[in-house]
């Protein structure tokens, strides 16, 4: 049987659990007990859905049924004043629920919060998992098939119903919730697996499957899907290609837009988009599913893709490293390419204070005894265990010889492995655990991709917003990490509240930052309704147009996922 | 005090994070092409033994031993990278040995090598015998403290292990020479630091074969037939309260 390379993440988060469980007990310190009892497990997002893996609409439904906070999240049209509900939209009456019932039949089903009270049971469908979002959206439809999907699209645009189409809702931009009343239209209930080549590795599903299913199944036959995120507990496939998700695999395997051969949609008018094409090659014509990847769901609905998936590697190996300063850590991934060549899978980047942090909120130890500013997470994935391992020992030998790294680990055996990935991918959790976070995602040229940490830290303290220690202060830290070998970042602003003068002082500076150094304002995690407005700093004018006359042509009503994307002044 | 000279048995087992799977012929699990790893009980064990000799316990070696064959090597190789001295390797490549056959070549390691102290895991993970440390302690006629989730060594060679028992802790007294085994609470392992796995290269590892110790060793148990564990029933859906409750009824929980 093949290794489980990191799909048995329950694993870890029982013991990460555990440690922390314990450790809230053993010394109540002054903050943790403040916070509401669930707030001490980490990862909770991810345990429901691995304790609810039988379905996957439970995990949605466990969302809603989470204790509700003490302080309710605001509605994103007060936090917004600046967006009007589109008045052409209908307000939804008892006649559509009706006829959306009818379509649904007895296999979906809906939340109907039109002709009831059904407050509660929305709340998880209208709050994005940062709790920075919060729409208002008083219905919800799970469709089973496509033509369930069409049906409904059909009335919506005849009747210029605004949609949310909505899959895990783990999206960080606000992309995956409504703003006003847009029915949300859950991909929750298509979760099927609708076939799986063992040959060519071409992997057909519905839009609903949860990441780490898909990648369970897939283990389970030798083959792995070509993307991994912190998340893959509850996102599904259909999301993640609609966000054209890039994550931790991107280095090794690449982007979906390579790795997505066919995708199946739903139209604004009802149209089914059939492109499900299972063979890599396909020169004919335009290639349009291509605008489906990365349109968050602002042109169709995806229903169903088709993913080329790659062979599993069955040796895996995971170094953790020490470095001294970030000049050392862009060597330490120059020789990671050179040594490692073919082999190398991930080299991730963690600055101190991102340890330090996950450390903090998780009560848990870092695999190193000393402090560093910078650490490195470096993962090989290849055929043959002993060459593999060769290999390393080489590149390890390599850059503890010429002192490039200070200090490092080499996970033993599994478990280290799972451990060693949670300090890095616990860090946005944990970014999160004090209050909440302002998340950037940042396309940066290596040489200078760090330098925007130090200088966000500097203006968040010549504001005097920013202490460490006192509380009166909204931002408690500025930390950095990141996927090195995609020359991305990931800055995270760890508040202890929202405050718009933070955001203030972030936006847009953040985003001029980028500009002059010809970044992307957005790697990996879009738009959707935070960036809309940000989009001018990372394409020009000609550029946005030309999207605006894509999103014109696809959904000329303009209900699909509205006021957000491309949409922005 | 005595200088504690530690001997720390490790097996490599089938990796903690591995779903086993029965073989097909139903005598044995796979363990071709699966990963392994230390037994997590050695590792406390290793642990401790690491940490008796850092809280400043006059200790004058640590060997780690591990039978079986040659992949062992690397089991110990990672036991030396997280602190053991050096160690010793009984190559044995067709017969698993049982419990009393490791440790009626434990009891040879200890009086050859001279060891005062053997900290051993309460058991393996993969056959989850629990019995070795038993063993050895009654073939050496030596004092045991099973399950040790803390233990202290005084000036006067007196050591205190506190175990976990049903409902509390138990707390025993015996004076060296002494066997351990170890429980989870024990301690946190280390993780191998490159530096060290670099150093525990050069250290000596030493390979001998059951013939050097002149004993037979010959398995005394024959596994009958391995099963896997029946499969778990998946749980059921009702559609409303009503639906429970005819459920519940029919189930005859009501």
């Amino acid at each position: 049987m093949p290794p489980l390379n990191r799909c048995l993440p329950a694993l870890r988060r029982i013991r990460l659990a555990n440690a922390t469980f314990e450790r809230s007990i053993a010394r109540q310190t002054p903050r943790l007990p403040a916070l509401p009892a669930y707030a001490l497990l980490p990862q909770r997002r991810w345990q429901h859905a691995a304790t609810a893996s039988a379905s996957q609409e439970t995990s949605n439904e466990d969302e809603a049924g989470q204790p509700t906070p003490s302080k309710q999240i605001k509605y994103t049209s007060d936090s917004y004043p600046d967006l009007k509900r589109d008045s052409r939209f209908k307000q939804l009456d008892e006649a559509d629920v009706k006829h959306f019932k009818e379509i649904l039949g007895s296999s979906g089903s809906l939340i109907d919060g039109v002709t009831q009270d059904a407050q509660d049971d929305l709340e998880g469908y209208n709050a994005d998992w940062m709790r920075k979002y919060r729409g208002q959206a008083r219905l919800v439809l799970k469709p089973t098939t496509k033509e369930q999907v069409s049906g409904i699209m059909k009335y919506c645009n005849e009747k210029m119903i605004a949609v949310n189409p909505q899959g895990g809702n783990t999206g960080l931009v606000g992309g995956s919730v409504p703003v006003f009343d847009e029915v949300v239209i859950n991909l929750g209930k298509m979760n099927k697996i609708r076939s799986f080549d063992e040959v060519s590795g071409v992997l057909v599903a519905d839009a609903g499957v949860i990441l780490e299913e898909a990648d369970s199944y897939l283990a389970e036959r030798g083959y792995i899907f070509p993307l991994d995120l912190g998340a893959k507990g509850t996102c599904q496939l259909g999301g993640n290609v609609a966000t054209n998700a890039g994550g931790l695999r991107f280095l090794r395997y690449g982007s979906l837009h390579g790795n997505v051969l066919g995708v199946e949609a739903v139209l604004p008018d009802g149209r089914i988009f059939n492109d499900l094409f299972t063979l890599p090659k396909n020169n004919t014509g335009f290639d349009l599913k291509q605008l489906f990847i990365g349109a968050e769901g602002t042109i169709g609905i995806i229903t169903g893709i088709s993913v080329h998936c790659p062979q599993r590697s069955p040796a895996v190996n995971v170094a953790y490293f020490g470095l001294d300063s970030y000049e050392k850590t862009q060597q330490a991934f120059r020789e990671a390419k050179k040594k490692l060549g073919e082999i190398l899978s991930a080299f991730e980047m963690m600055d101190g204070a991102a340890q330090k942090l996950y450390a903090k909120a998780n009560g848990a130890k870092l695999p190193l005894e000393g402090e560093y500013p910078f650490y490195c997470l470096v993962e090989t994935s290849g055929s043959n265990g002993e060459h593999d391992e060769a290999k390393l020992n080489d590149f390890l030998e390599h850059v503890m010889g010429e002192e490039i790294v200070a200090d490092g680990v080499v996970a033993q055996d599994e478990t280290q492995v799972q451990s060693l990935w949670a300090c890095r991918e616990g860090i946005s959790e944990s970014s999160q655990h004090f209050g909440g976070v302002y998340k950037y995602d940042l396309s940066i040229p290596l040489p200078e991709l760090y330098d925007l940490v130090p200088a966000t830290r500097q203006r968040m303290e010549d504001e005097g917003l920013l202490d460490a220690e006192d509380d009166a202060k909204p931002v408690m830290d500025v930390v950095g990490y990141g996927h090195m070998g995609d020359q991305n970042l990931h800055l995270n602003v760890v508040m202890r509240r929202y405050d718009k003068k933070v955001e203030a002082a972030l936006e847009p500076w953040v985003y001029e930052w980028v500009r002059e150094r010809q970044g992307s304002i957005s790697a990996e995690h879009g738009l959707g309704l935070a960036k809309r407005n940000y989009v001018g700093y990372s394409r020009d004018e000609e550029m946005i147009k030309l999207m605006r006359q894509i999103k014109q042509l696809y959904d000329p009503n303009g209900i699909m996922n509205p006021y957000k994307y491309v949409s922005g002044g | 005090m005595s200088k504690l000279r530690i001997l720390v048995p490790v097996k490599r087992v089938i990796d903690y994070a591995v779903k086993p799977r029965v073989n097909k012929a139903q005598t044995a699990v796979e363990k071709n092409n699966v990963k392994h790893s230390m037994n997590p009980f050695d590792e406390l064990s290793i642990e401790e033994a690491v940490r008796l000799r850092e809280a400043k316990k006059p200790v004058e070696d640590i060997l780690a031993f591990s039978a079986g064959p040659a992949k062992c090597q690397d089991t110990l190789r990672t036991a030396m990278a997280m602190g053991c001295d050096r160690a010793l390797h009984v190559v044995e490549e067709k017969q698993e040995l049982e419990p009393l056959g490791v440790a009626k070549l434990l009891q040879k390691v200890v009086e050859d090598e001279k060891r005062n102290l053997v900290i051993l895991g309460k058991q393996s993970i993969d056959d989850d015998a629990n019995q070795t440390g038993q063993m050895l302690a009654g073939l050496l006629n030596w004092p045991q403290a099973t399950q040790a989730s803390k233990v202290e060594i005084d000036e006067s060679d007196n050591v205190t292990v506190t175990r976990e028992v049903d409902g509390g802790v138990e707390t025993l007294r015996a004076k060296l020479p002494m066997i351990i085994t170890t429980d989870l609470r024990l301690n946190e392992p280390r993780y191998a630091s490159l530096p060290n796995i670099m150093k525990a290269k050069k250290k000596p590892l030493e390979k001998k074969s059951l013939k050097d110790y002149g004993l037979d060793v010959e398995n005394r148990l024959k596994t009958v037939k391995v099963q896997e564990p029946p499969p778990r029933q998946g749980g059921g859906k009702v559609e409303d309260v009503d639906g429970m409750i005819a459920k519940l009824k029919e189930l005859g929980a009501l």
